[in-house]
This record gives C-alpha cells, sequence and structure tokens, in this order.
C-alpha cells in the first residue's frame, strides 16, 4: 500500500506536467527511495494515480535501469564499466569487489547489504576509475580505497 | 561590461569546488544578459545567437540560433512551448556539463531564461541524469534562489514574461540524450526516438513547439547578449563560435577540463594542458569527442578542435572531450567495451540496431578473445554500412559504427594477428 506521505509526494509531481503520466519516472523513484525497489502491488497503485495501465507504467519501469523492479541490496554499488574506466583498469577493480563480496555483477550479498550493477559513463572520466554507492560518487578507485568505502557501508571482511 | 572574460563559462569559478551562489554570480555580470535580453525582441536575441555561431554543443553542432528560429512565434503559435536543457551526460569519456551543473548553475538558468524568452516558452525543464545527485541539489538551490529574487515565475522583472523551471530527475538510459527520446522520456514514456519531421520545434513535448538545447550550450547564451555576437565569435580560432571546455581523459600527466578557445589543436591540448603522455605509458590514439567519434592519430593531433575541421580530418568534434588509448590498451578490447556499451544502451525500438549491435559486439568479443574466424572483419565492415546514416531510426547505432569504422582500418594488422594467432598478441607478450 502506498503511504500517505509517498501518495502526497507523487501528487506534488503530478502537478507539475501537463498530464499525470509525465510524472511516471518520478512517481516511481518516489517509491524506490523508500522502500528500495517497486513491487508489482505498488506498481499497480501507482498506475492508478496516474490513469495508466500497469502494462503500461510497467513498459516504463522497465525500460529505465536505474528502476529496480526486483529487490536491490541496502547499498547499490553501480560501477563504471565504460572507455574511460577501461582504459583506467576498472576491470581490476571490479574483480576485486567480485571477489571481497562473494557476488558477480548483477547479485546481492546473501546478508543483502550489497548490490552490484554496471553503470554507464558517470561522467568524471578525469578521476578514473569511479563508482556510485547509494547516491555518492567515488573517484580515483583502487582497491584498498575499494576496501575503504565497503567498511564505510557495513562490509566486515 | 562587467563579467566579460575570454572564459565565459568558467572563467569566475570559485577554487573551492563549490557553486557560484546567486549573489557571487550577480557580482561577476550575472543576470545583465537576461536583463538586455529582455529589452531586446524575441527575432533580436535569436539573430544575435544565430550570427555568433553557437553550435550545439551536445555533439551535432548545429547552429543554435538557427534552431530557435524554426519554432512558431507570435499570437497564433501553438501553446505552451517548452524549453529543455539536456543535462543527461552520457557519452562515454564525456564529463564536461557535470562540471557546469555542479560549480556554475546560475549560468545554466539564465541561459535558459534567455532562450526561453527568445522562443516564448512558458515552462522550462532541466533534463537531468538520476547519477548527477550533487548537480540535482545545486541546480534546485540556485532555481529556488533564481525565483526569490523575480528570476522566474511571474511577470520576470517586471517584463510580463512568466516562466516556470524544474528538474526532472531522469533514471538512467544513454537515448534519453537524443532529444526525440529525451521528449518521451519527459512525458513519462520509454524513451524510444520519434520520427523527424516532425521536429520538435514545431511539435515537441506534448505535441508543442519545444526546444532542446545541451547544458553548455545553454550556459554560453548570457554572454552572447552581453558581450555581442562578434566579440563571442572573436573568442574562438576558428570559424565556430566561442569557447569550448575540451577534456582529457587515460593515461596523461594531468586529466582535467579546460575551457579553450574553439580551434585549439587537439595537439595542445594533450601536451600542455593535459601535460602529454603519463611515465610510462605511450600514445597509440585518441577518440576526440565521446565514444561516437572516430580515432585520431598521431598525425592526425594537430586538427584545429572545432566541429568543421575535426569533420574534415575524418571524424567529429562531438563532445570535445577526449579519451587517449596508451600503448597497454590492446585496440580491439577498446573497441569490444565501446560496442558492447552501444549494444546494451539500444533502445531495441528499429531492428538495425537492436540485432545489428550485439551481433558487433560479440563478434568483437569473440575476436578478443581468440575465437575470431577470418570472415569477421568483413562482417564488421558490412555492418559499418548497414547501421549507417538513414539505415537506422536515430543516430545511435551510426554513432557506434563511428569508432569501428575507423578502427577498422587504424587496427588492421592488431585485428588479423588477434585471428591469426588466436588470442591477444600483447597480453601474451606482457604473460
Amino acid at each position: 500500500m502506498l503511504s500517505d506521505e509517498e501518495r502526497s509526494e507523487i501528487e506534488e509531481e503530478i502537478r507539475h506536467y501537463a498530464r499525470k503520466r509525465g510524472a511516471s519516472v518520478e512517481a516511481l523513484m518516489c517509491v524506490q527511495r523508500r522502500r528500495g525497489w517497486v513491487d508489482d502491488e505498488t506498481l499497480k497503485e501507482v498506475a492508478d494515480m496516474l490513469g495508466m495501465s500497469v502494462g503500461e507504467l510497467d513498459g516504463v519501469a522497465t525500460f529505465y535501469n536505474l528502476i529496480f523492479r526486483r529487490p536491490v541490496g541496502k547499498n547499490v554499488i553501480l560501477i563504471c564499466n565504460t572507455i574511460s574506466c577501461m582504459v583506467m583498469g576498472y576491470e581490476n577493480i571490479l574483480a576485486h569487489l567480485e571477489e571481497r563480496l562473494g557476488i558477480r555483477l548483477g547479485q546481492t550479498t546473501a546478508d543483502g547489504l550489497f548490490t552490484l550493477l554496471p553503470v554507464p559513463c558517470l561522467g568524471a572520466c578525469d578521476r578514473s576509475p569511479v563508482m556510485m554507492v547509494g547516491e555518492k560518487l567515488y573517484p580515483g578507485l583502487t582497491p584498498e580505497i575499494a576496501d575503504e568505502i565497503l567498511r564505510e557501508h557495513g562490509w566486515r571482511g | 561590461m562587467e563579467g566579460l572574460t575570454e572564459k565565459p563559462l568558467t572563467g569566475h569559478l570559485k577554487p573551492d569546488g563549490e557553486a557560484l551562489d546567486i549573489s557571487e554570480y550577480e557580482g561577476y555580470g550575472g543576470y545583465e544578459g537576461l536583463r538586455k535580453a529582455l529589452r531586446m525582441g524575441h527575432s533580436e536575441i535569436q539573430k544575435e545567437v544565430k550570427e555568433a555561431n553557437l553550435r550545439g554543443r551536445g555533439g551535432a553542432g548545429f547552429n543554435t540560433g538557427l534552431k530557435w528560429s524554426f519554432v512558431p512565434m507570435g499570437k497564433d503559435a501553438p501553446r505552451p512551448k517548452y524549453l529543455v536543457a539536456n543535462a543527461d551526460e552520457m557519452e562515454p569519456g564525456t564529463f564536461k556539463d557535470r562540471f557546469l551543473l555542479e560549480r556554475n548553475p546560475h549560468l545554466i538558468i539564465e541561459g535558459m531564461i534567455i532562450a526561453s524568452f527568445a522562443i516564448e516558452a512558458e515552462t522550462a525543464f532541466v533534463f537531468l541524469r538520476w547519477e548527477y545527485t550533487l548537480a540535482a541539489k545545486r541546480m534546485r538551490r540556485a532555481i529556488a534562489e533564481a525565483y526569490e529574487r523575480g528570476y522566474l515565475g511571474r511577470n520576470m522583472l517586471g517584463s510580463g514574461f512568466n516562466l516556470d523551471l524544474r528538474v526532472h530527475v531522469s533514471a538512467g538510459r544513454y537515448i534519453c540524450g537524443e532529444e526525440t527520446a529525451l521528449l518521451n522520456a519527459l512525458e513519462g514514456r520509454r524513451a524510444v526516438p520519434r520520427s523527424k519531421p516532425p521536429f520538435p520545434q514545431t511539435s515537441g513535448l506534448w505535441g508543442r513547439p519545444t526546444v532542446v538545447n545541451n547544458v553548455e550550450t545553454l550556459s554560453n547564451v548570457p554572454h552572447i547578449i552581453t558581450g555581442g555576437a562578434e566579440w563571442y565569435r572573436k573568442l574562438s580560432r576558428s570559424g565556430d563560435g566561442g569557447t569550448k571546455l575540451f577534456g582529457v581523459s587515460g593515461r596523461v600527466k594531468r586529466p582535467g577540463l579546460w575551457e579553450l578557445p574553439m580551434g585549439t589543436t587537439a595537439r595542445e591540448i594533450l601536451e600542455e594542458h593535459a601535460g602529454g603522455m603519463a611515465d610510462g605509458f605511450s600514445f597509440r590514439c585518441l577518440i576526440p569527442g565521446g565514444a561516437s567519434t572516430e580515432f585520431i592519430c598521431e598525425e592526425g593531433l594537430d586538427v584545429k578542435m572545432d566541429f568543421d575541421s575535426v569533420q574534415k580530418a575524418g571524424s567529429r568534434l562531438g563532445t570535445g572531450t577526449m579519451i587517449v588509448l596508451d600503448h597497454t590498451v590492446c585496440p580491439i578490447a577498446a573497441l569490444h567495451n565501446l560496442e558492447r556499451f552501444f549494444a546494451e544502451e539500444s533502445c531495441g525500438w528499429c531492428t538495425p540496431c537492436r540485432e545489428g549491435l550485439p551481433w558487433v559486439a560479440r563478434l568483437l568479443g569473440a575476436i578478443e578473445d581468440g575465437e575470431g574466424e577470418p570472415g569477421d572483419i568483413e562482417t564488421l565492415r558490412e555492418h559499418t554500412r548497414s547501421l549507417w546514416v538513414g539505415k537506422t531510426y536515430c543516430a545511435l547505432a551510426p554513432g557506434a559504427m563511428e569508432p569501428l569504422k575507423s578502427g577498422l582500418a587504424i587496427f588492421r594488422e592488431d585485428f588479423e594477428r588477434h585471428i591469426r594467432e588466436k588470442g591477444c598478441p600483447s597480453k601474451r607478450e606482457r604473460g
């Protein structure tokens, strides 16, 4: 069930668009900010608010890679895997993270603490390799720095 | 004319990395361009920007004033009209719009207001990628400041002009940077491109006249109005007006971003500003303007970095942010990385792009892994023709073919050795 807070936040988003559906991405993000992901039941409620069919809104939700239709960990790691970070050795950082967390790209740790996902260019190429954890950008990665970042987010390795 | 500098985009930035707030921005002559614009006619502003030869900094290089001039004007024009700042920076290797959004938000806002006034738009959006969280925070704060001082909202500065400005935070996908796909995203749809014509200037957001301009493009507008088209053109060392944010990433001594005259050579940017190659690394080639441009090698480095000159040299200026490949990077692996990106980011709307790009990526992966076959090179070459301009719905796939097309020529020997020796020769040599 959508909370009253979620409902009023979505109503506020809708107000800024010529038609309700214009707020669909931001409405789904309202849900995701609180719950981590968007489940089927909530998606249906949001679709009702936007005057869209469930299929239509799910088509939108599944198009955008940062809207999660499956549960994710408490911390979502987005690691850049495009050209500048490749030149600067992101592959070593990714292998290091996979080894530390015991998961592969696209997976979530058993304790639900981390999900590891790829992301295209984060626009910080002068500080490659880079990744985000949650809403924060971490540039200039080395295996040592990556360990510190994981610890900062609760990893006990 | 207070505040005019040879670096209109970055001349007054704060060294501590914080954004200029509204008082600081006004102190450097900020919002003077807007005051002047409000006294000018719509067509006069459009003419000034057109004569300044400001060309679209998102990479396409279309004359901005000319782009605006296709918007229907006057009392019979369809309304409301919209202006959108494209802040969906996601071209691999490109990190210039993030810099402006985080450090000089009021410059973008002022540019957006002037552009909106010039086309009589009443609603404007900053279309921002989700990952730019700091930019979102700073833009929102700056927008609130601009409302407080009467630069936004109803009857702006007593001019009778109304404008609402808002940040729209998107949720990923490179295709959103394509302007018609962006409009679908802003309407809450899957971000697939639309057919053109009609162009957004006549039928854009919700079917209304809309202009989509890149963040850096809009940032140039206030100074063009303040300093005039002639002054602006003279900032450049070539026919394109103004300055450009040039960047370098890769194994150079000082990766970074610099505002320099349009037409500065690639060599000067690489050697003087980026300090040349980092110790222990030698130069192989570079991609001049983001992932979807053709490679430039040593003999091409004296090219002037402006739209026409780079095009004459067989590549594209694109976003003006170069990616340097050094001798340790396998060019096949680099091409595989580029094409995998494009394959993953294809929106899937048209068949050549949806099917062709994954095929290209798989072939490159196979060649990289030593599983390539002699016919693969010809198959890749065939794709550079069948995914070229006019064969696909939008520019994504042709853009993807630019580095491949030039890579097949420049790295011919690398391709052949990978296939013949069943693997990466340099990887084997390094053990």
